[in-house]
């Protein structure tokens, strides 16, 4: 399909992204101390960690990941809401990321097991073909940021079927940004926002943003060249001291995004204060359906009754569960005493060990942190000058 | 659930594309792209929905990241590679089609 040589100089030329690497080493090792930046999306997480590109980032340099997952952010109250529903008896189609959550007192796969109808389901448009295949009601439980809340948003503008309804738990980035700008105890100098979601939003809301927390922003890729250069930059903008916004990947992202997609968002939801799991509350950063979609929103249609669910002990291991600390970027997986043992991608007891984005996940999948690794932290890099 | 997966357009009907993924022909919803498109060209895809046209000139940049995942022969337990397949394999199926749609 693309061209080798394209593929091979762009993507794996060691000696470019070399160049880049000796470039952050030095930008850090000018800046004379530890600098922080944080990336918001769980898809840089995983080229981070399957290009072992943690390896290669000056000692100097912590790269954190932040709330960027949605499946991770779902707090435990909107997943009782799903496994409310489905042992009501109502079918709840979602995502598959979504299965495993915990709620508070069982997720949607242990709702399964007890008999509960659950359907995953690939896309909405499916959930809605689903729904006009049957006469039983059907609700999706859509959760994820912007990207995925206008494929929800379509189908609410198109007219489903009447058997059919939207839980909403959907996500916008933008104020959680704001919220761990601002957060006491981080240290965040930076952002690498996320790419996907900026097709959606743009880059221009990151202009504000910066200059309204005096931190730099960069949208970035997901290649490892792509991180790597999104990086140079975004070091470069914080040792300078200069709180700008750069767009670093402007093949999936246009400064005022995608209008279309906009213009349904905001037609079909209203941004509303909430908590994301582990950071509490983040105004504006829960999107719920508008008025004028009130008979196809599942919380008007149906009564809800999560008490009964929060009367059911909660497991006493989430507790011991630091996934929001992890994703408020002041604690790494290695600190939470069930990495690993208690909690594995087969047993998760967190949402950060659930989703294929999930930091913990993450970290289990690849054999730990890479930059765990002693040698690849303490000796220096013999290809970096 | 996250990735965007790049796709070359063959037919369009409405406000469903017949999309190319490596070899695998899958539906796609337009809703909500920005801009016309037409066969040939190349949009990234969200769970079923392509959410932006590919200018033409990053196009081989784009494809060659997927190129390079799903020809990794390690991918099996890699969950990038995982959840590019997943997105190849589920992005709208013809069930997604239905009359009256688009
Ligand atoms: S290892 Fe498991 S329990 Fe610990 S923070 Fe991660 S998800 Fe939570
Ligand atoms: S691409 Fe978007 S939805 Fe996916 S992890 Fe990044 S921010 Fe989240």
């Amino acid at each position: 399909m693309a061209d080798a040589a394209v593929t091979e100089m762009r993507f794996r030329d060691p000696v470019r992204a070399r160049a880049l690497a000796a470039r952050l080493g030095e930008l850090v090792a000018g800046a004379g101390r530890q600098i922080s930046v944080m990336h918001v999306c769980g898809s840089h997480e995983q080229a981070i960690a399957r290009y072992g590109l943690r390896a290669s980032f000056p000692a100097d340099l912590e790269v954190i990941m932040g709330p960027g997952c949605p499946v991770c952010v779902t707090d435990l109250p909107e997943i009782d809401e799903a496994v409310a529903l489905a042992r009501a008896g109502v079918r709840v189609a979602t995502y598959g990321d979504m299965l495993k959550v915990p709620g508070t007192a069982m997720s949607l796969a242990d709702a399964q097991t007890e008999g509960a109808r659950i359907d995953v389901v690939y896309s909405v448009a499916q959930a809605v073909e689903l729904a006009r295949a049957t006469t039983d009601e059907i609700v999706f439980f859509a959760s994820g940021f912007e990207t995925t809340a206008v494929a929800t948003a379509a189908v609410l503008v198109a007219g489903p079927p009447p058997n059919f309804s939207v839980l909403s738990a959907h996500k916008y980035i933008p104020p959680v940004m704001e919220i761990v700008a601002e957060m006491p105890g981080a240290r965040v100098e930076g952002f690498l926002a996320a790419g996907h979601a900026a097709t959606i939003t743009g880059a221009a809301v990151f202009e504000q943003f910066a200059a309204r927390h005096r931190r730099p922003v960069v949208v970035a890729g997901f290649e490892p060249l792509d991180i790597l250069a999104a990086l140079v930059a975004l070091v470069e903008l914080v040792v300078t001291g200069d709180a700008r916004a750069i767009n670093c990947y402007p093949r999936c992202v246009a400064r005022e995004g995608n209008k279309v997609a906009q213009a349904l968002l905001w037609k079909v939801f209203r941004p509303i204060g909430g908590r994301w799991r582990g950071i509490a509350h983040v105004p504006s950063g829960n999107l719920r359906l508008r008025d004028e979609f009130a008979h196809v929103d599942a919380r008007r249609r149906f009564t809800i009754d999560v008490e009964a669910l929060w009367r059911m002990a909660p497991p006493a291991l989430v507790e011991h569960c630091v996934c929001g600390d992890i994703m408020a970027g002041i604690a790494a997986p290695r600190d939470c005493t069930l990495f690993g043992r208690a909690c594995t991608p087969e047993t998760p007891v967190g949402a950060c060990m659930v989703s294929s984005e999930g930091t913990c996940r993450i970290w289990h999948q690849y054999g730990g942190h890479p930059d765990l690794v002693a040698i690849g932290r303490a000796a220096p890099a013999p290809e970096v000058p | 659930m996250c990735l965007g997966v790049p796709g070359r357009v063959i037919t369009v009907d409405g406000m469903i594309a017949t999309v190319d993924f490596w070899g695998v022909k899958k539906h796609v919803r337009l809703d909500v792209i920005d801009e016309p498109v037409g066969p040939g060209d190349y949009v990234l895809n969200h769970v079923g929905y392509a959410i932006r046209r590919i200018p033409p000139e990053d196009i081989a940049e784009t494809l060659a990241l997927y190129d390079e995942l799903l020809g990794d022969v390690r991918a099996d337990g890699d969950l990038m590679a995982a959840d590019v397949r997943g997105e190849l394999a589920g992005v709208a199926g013809p069930a997604d089609r239905s009359p009256g749609d688009g």
